[in-house]
């Protein structure tokens, strides 16, 4: 028997009324990937995280992590089963300092504060944050924000973390530092969904894309392939356009 | 003290001293009375903290724990003849369970909703008392006298004990905000407070919490109702269930600094002596110059320092060192 996916996507269907913003999607991941979800604006990502991570209920559909149906948890069961996520709209705790922020998420599964104190330091070393442990939440840039955010999701101790744009907004230099990030936090042995705008970061960490357009997977593949696709290119450019080389 | 300061415990002592020495000196029973109400009122401003300070639910309801654990302790002892200590218990736990009643459905409700449901439920009980024959309906409950006595919970010569026994409660109150403020579920407050979803992805069950926090409150917050039940010795819907005690128990919170330990107690500190004085000296006519007074402090607070007088005190002595 195949060893089951640590995310097995099956059918979701999610309706606000008559609008399909997701319609049958199907798809995997397999342990230890780097798996993207684009598409254009309004092609149902945030929607299908939400779906996965107990935000919404499907109206059809399975979802299955590690072979277990996840589907309908609400979403701190499904926290505790092991998947974090991030929001597209970053939130972190605005009153409590970055340590206080990242010892809440570590408190799961550990009632000890100073375990979780612990705990909180080692995942800010991990990702950089640490000199900045006494901040305020407020006080931080948006790029230390998000980096927050995924410390946060971390200390939980998922086996699969969801990033919703986490790159969107950054500079130059903070893309990198978060490509850097993303890519040590697969090496340690998490599996990643991100759901990303920024193709010159979904070409470099994936390794495979989900294409979504309209509620509807259009396609999936390796990075390379998926933009070459001329179905890909007329769903974000038009009926207009042709894929280059044609 | 596991957790305390050096520096904590002695300020600590000495304001207790303070306290403890307090009404030995200034004997007059109006001074005994305004601290009296003070105490009783920081017990409550301790109480409305945890879920509203901490936990994030501003509830306008207060006054209904407060009513519920005066009247099942009142009508205990009148019916049955229950001892008022032990009515103070099972007055905090039914006050417990109506709370569970209320924040069960309640559950999902953020921000200025939960708020509004909160008088809505305050203003219900308030109206179902104010019909409930069984309880006296609008004439309300006098306590018959007993011997008087600590184990009586009555003192007829004097409002010492009264005194020591709200402060004690007040200490208990601080205590338990303290530990919970520590605890993870103060971290779970927090960020419940913050956002639910944000709660939710560090896999913090928001509904339960929640409902722990209103909980906990309303046990504080009858224990105060039963105090004074005790104290008063006479009750009715119109002096222990009305709007104005709730609007009057977030006002001290706010004022002292919300999620806060010492906020509320500094709250309490400031207004009931306001609202008292007012009271005594323009009587009727005075009625609302407090309100006057709170609004004002209330806006140069929130203008100035949204972390209340304690957040104005704590900025200064971190800054001093």
């Amino acid at each position: 028997m195949k060893k089951a996916a640590c995310l097995d996507v099956q059918g979701v269907t999610k309706l606000f009324g008559g609008l399909r913003a997701n319609d049958d999607v199907h798809f995997r991941v397999e342990e230890g990937e780097i798996v993207s979800i684009i598409g254009p604006n309004g092609a149902g990502k945030s929607t299908l995280f939400n779906c996965i991570t107990g935000f919404y209920k499907p109206n059809s559909g399975k979802v299955l992590f590690f072979g277990k149906d996840i589907t309908r948890l609400r979403a701190d069961k499904v926290c505790r089963m092991g998947i974090a996520r991030t929001f597209q709209v970053v939130q972190v705790i605005g009153d409590m300092t970055v340590l206080e922020n990242v010892m809440t998420g570590a408190l799961l599964g550990c009632v000890k504060i100073a375990r979780a104190r612990d705990k909180a330091e080692e995942v800010l070393a991990f990702t950089g944050l640490l000199e900045k442990k006494d901040r305020l939440g407020t006080e931080l840039t948006i790029a230390e924000k998000k980096r927050l955010e995924v410390s946060m999701a971390l200390a939980t101790q998922p086996r699969l973390l969801m990033l919703d744009e986490s790159m969107a907004g950054l500079t130059v230099v903070e893309l990198r530092e978060m490509m850097e990030l993303i890519k040590a936090v697969r090496k340690s042995g998490v599996t990643l969904v991100v759901v990303e705008h920024v193709m010159e970061a979904v070409m470099e960490i994936s390794d495979r894309v989900v294409v979504l357009n309209s509620g509807r997977k259009i396609m999936e593949g390796p990075p390379r392939e998926v933009v070459s696709n001329p179905e890909v290119i007329r769903a974000y450019l038009g009926d207009g356009y042709r894929a280059v080389g044609r | 003290m596991k957790g305390f300061s050096s520096k904590q415990i002695v300020i600590g002592s000495l304001v207790l001293a303070v306290a403890i020495v307090l009404p030995l000196i200034f004997t007059s029973t109006f001074f005994q009375h305004v601290m009296i109400l003070v105490f009783m009122f920081g017990v409550m401003g301790v109480a409305w903290n945890i879920m509203g300070g901490y936990a994030g639910m501003f509830s306008f309801g207060q006054v209904a724990f407060f009513g519920i654990g005066a009247y099942t302790s009142s009508f205990l002892l009148m019916t049955y003849g229950v001892n008022p200590w032990v009515g103070l218990v099972i007055g905090g736990l039914v006050a417990a369970l109506v709370a569970a009643a209320l924040g069960y459905p309640c559950s999902n409700l953020r921000g200025h909703y939960f708020a509004i449901a909160s008088i809505a439920f305050g203003e219900i009980v308030r109206t179902h008392f104010n019909n409930w024959k069984l309880v006296g309906a609008a004439e309300g409950l006098s306590l018959p006298m007993l011997d008087g006595g600590m184990k009586d919970f009555m003192f007829h010569s004097s409002k010492l004990p009264y005194y020591y026994i709200v402060l004690a409660f007040l200490l208990l109150a601080l205590l338990v905000c303290r530990m919970v403020s520590r605890s993870k579920m103060g971290y779970y407050f927090r960020a419940i407070k913050e956002s639910h979803d944000v709660a939710q992805v560090l896999g913090i069950n928001v509904a339960r919490y929640r409902l722990v926090a209103i909980m906990v409150s309303a046990f504080l917050t009858a224990m105060a109702g039963t105090f004074y039940a005790q104290y008063i010795l006479y009750i009715d819907p119109d002096s222990v269930m009305i709007l104005p005690v709730s609007v009057q128990i977030v006002l001290i919170a706010m004022l002292g600094g919300a999620g806060t330990v010492m906020g509320p107690l500094i709250g309490a500190a400031i207004l009931m002596p306001i609202s008292e004085v007012t009271r005594v000296y323009l009587g009727y006519k005075g009625t609302g110059i407090d309100m006057l007074v709170y609004g004002f402090l209330i806006t140069l607070i929130s203008v100035y320092q949204p972390k209340g007088v304690w957040g104005l005190v704590s900025n200064r002595a971190k800054r001093v060192g």
